[in-house]
């Protein structure tokens, strides 16, 4: 059984249908990425999934269990973390506060020492651990937003369009960051308008057009595809 | 912050930790009520300024630390205020058979309990106004807070005579709440207040603020000011802090009132047009000049704006527009406020960066 199975997944923003009939599945220690181009509903799968917009029809089901109508931080601490698009930081609060604040769903005596764990993971969060999140640069920005939805200690990670706004090197830098993470353990669902790196962490790829899935396979496949190489990947 | 099992420190430690701040301040806030001459000039002052700070801390819970915009403080003040003279009048009628202040430890039992029951009614309307109003995002929470200050003073000036001691017999006791003076106020409640319970209650204010900020609850708080999405990544569910965040304030505001409600030589103190809007804008200047988030910015603005509106009583008349001009200036050139959301100490210690 995979850990995220989603069938038929309809939103709707008032009378704009965002999404039409999705369907995908994540199994457990994947990373999967979903591909597509400006409002195509890439980001609308991720919210429906963690419980930030209402689906209006379909199911979601993780870890064999029904997610639809369950509130956001509900969802949290079964083990899905969603670090949201446009990062997302508490910006007058302080870095370590924002970690500490990632674990806030959690109830066990393992906190501080996870937070030593992400210092030594991303070591310039360590430097800048009593700075102000907000005087962070765009890139170290991202990595907090990463180590924030990490300290959730979650089974699936929902990660939206980590390389917005960032120069190449340090994209290249969160995507060795992203491939680390999924070889400790945590199931990933990558959204990425940056198709070409998407395709080369994933193992798996849905390409999504306008609300709809048009293509699904795994990850070399897509990438060899012409149509996906046409559309996505600028070459052909 | 990190949860208690994650740091254990010893029992001892916690307990001077937690209790030492609160008997010193409760120390000097009792203190002050000794040193001070009743009936004075400085009393009176001291005794707006410690109303004006539970006022401005209590609100700044709300619109400095959850980002959310009350504009209907005096609203919960004025419930605070008749919640509590209710239980002193008619609760006192009905245990000592007279109206008087009595000045004893069971008169003072008496006005604690007021206390408590003000802040409980001032939460509760706190509560019926946040819970649908808090689910809605942006301006909505101000128009009904405004709104609802403005129907509770309305429906204060509705009410019928305050029963005087030999009519009580009269009237049931179940509709003597219902008996609060009018437009007039009441004006024969005991003259319970003194210094010393408005310093007491302006500590704990302040220690409670404190605490909470510093705690897990403090930091959703500030989340969901920061960044409603991202709170509600991390598993926030933001629209009950924001209406904790709302009750807790309007808890305050209650205690305020109720404070307000009882001293003597205010003239009649719970008059309905006390709590009128310009009572809830004076406590938003104060958060708005302090700071939005910083308690001690916001306390400090209390003090400040109280003592400037004393001694510009002279030209009193122009109040209102020097608060509007102070405002636009606060507005232009500092924008977050004095402190934006340090503290006092965070100036005089290291800097943060």
């Amino acid at each position: 059984m995979s850990l995220l199975e989603v069938d038929a997944l309809d939103v709707h923003y008032g009378a704009i249908h965002a999404l039409h009939k999705v369907s995908l599945a994540v199994e457990e220690g994947e990373i999967v990425t979903l591909i597509g181009s400006n409002g195509a509903g890439k980001s609308t799968t991720l919210r429906a999934l963690s419980g930030m917009v209402q689906s209006s029809g379909g199911t979601i089901v993780y870890g064999g269990r029904s997610i639809v109508g369950l509130r956001s931080d509900e969802i949290v601490r079964l083990g899905l973390a969603h670090a949201p698009e446009g990062r997302g930081i508490f910006g007058s609060l302080t870095v370590r506060e924002n970690l500490e604040l990632g674990a806030f769903s959690r109830r066990d005596g393992k906190v501080r020492s996870d937070l030593e764990r992400m210092f030594e993971r991303f070591p310039i969060l360590q430097e800048r651990a009593q700075q102000s999140a907000g005087t962070l640069s765009g890139g170290e920005q991202q990595m907090l937003a990463v180590a924030r939805a990490l300290m959730a200690r979650p089974k699936l990670l929902l990660l939206d369009e980590p390389s917005l706004g960032l120069a190449p090197k340090i994209v290249q830098k969160i995507f060795a960051i992203v491939a680390e993470i999924n070889r400790d353990g945590v199931t990933i669902l990558l959204v990425e308008q940056n198709a070409h790196l998407a395709l080369s962490v994933a193992h798996r790829a849905y390409v999504l057009e306008t609300g709809e899935v048009k293509m699904a396979g795994s990850a070399s496949e897509l990438a060899a595809s012409d149509e996906v190489r046409k559309a996505y990947l600028g070459v052909g | 912050m990190i949860p208690a099992a994650a740091q254990p420190i010893s029992v001892t430690r916690a307990l001077t930790r937690s209790l030492l701040p609160v008997a010193v301040g409760l120390g000097l806030g009792l203190g002050l009520g000794q040193v001070v001459p009743t009936g004075t000039y400085a009393e009176k002052i001291l005794f707006d300024i410690g109303i004006n700070i539970i006022l401005a801390v209590s609100l700044n819970l709300v619109n400095g630390f959850t980002g959310q915009f009350s504009m209907g403080h005096a609203g919960f003040m004025a419930l605070g205020a008749y919640a509590s003279i209710v239980v002193t009048y008619y609760g006192g009628f009905a245990l000592f058979g007279d109206v008087g202040c009595h000045l004893n430890a069971q008169g003072y039992g008496l006005y604690f309990t007021s206390l408590v029951v003000g802040g409980l009614v001032a939460a509760a309307a706190g509560y019926l106004v946040g819970l649908p109003s808090l689910r809605l995002r942006g301006d909505y929470l101000a128009i009904v807070t405004l709104g609802f200050g403005e129907i509770i003073r309305v429906v204060l000036q509705v009410s019928y005579a305050v029963v005087e001691p030999e009519e009580m017999a009269t009237v049931d006791w179940w509709e003597r709440p219902l008996h609060l003076g009018k437009s007039l106020g009441f004006v024969h409640q005991g003259a319970y207040n003194s210094l010393s319970w408005t310093y007491a209650a302006v500590v704990l204010t302040l220690l409670c603020a404190y605490r909470l900020r510093e705690s897990t609850h403090g930091r959703a708080f500030l989340s969901v000011r920061e960044n409603e999405i991202a709170a509600e990544a991390v598993g926030i569910d933001t629209t009950r802090y924001k209406v904790n965040a709302f009750v807790l304030a309007a808890f305050f505001a209650g205690v305020a009132g109720a404070l307000f409600g009882h001293q003597l030589g205010t003239g009649t103190a719970a008059r309905p047009e006390e709590f009128n809007f310009m009572k809830s804008f004076e406590a938003i200047i104060m958060v708005v000049l302090g700071g939005m988030g910083s308690i001690s910015g916001a306390a400090l603005a209390a003090v400040t704006l109280t003592l400037l509106t004393e001694l510009l009583r002279s030209v009193q008349d122009y109040r209102m527009v020097s608060y509007a001009l102070l405002l636009i200036l606060v507005m232009i050139l500092r924008p977050e406020g004095l402190f934006g959301t340090r503290e006092l100490w965070h100036f005089l210690r290291r800097r943060r960066p």
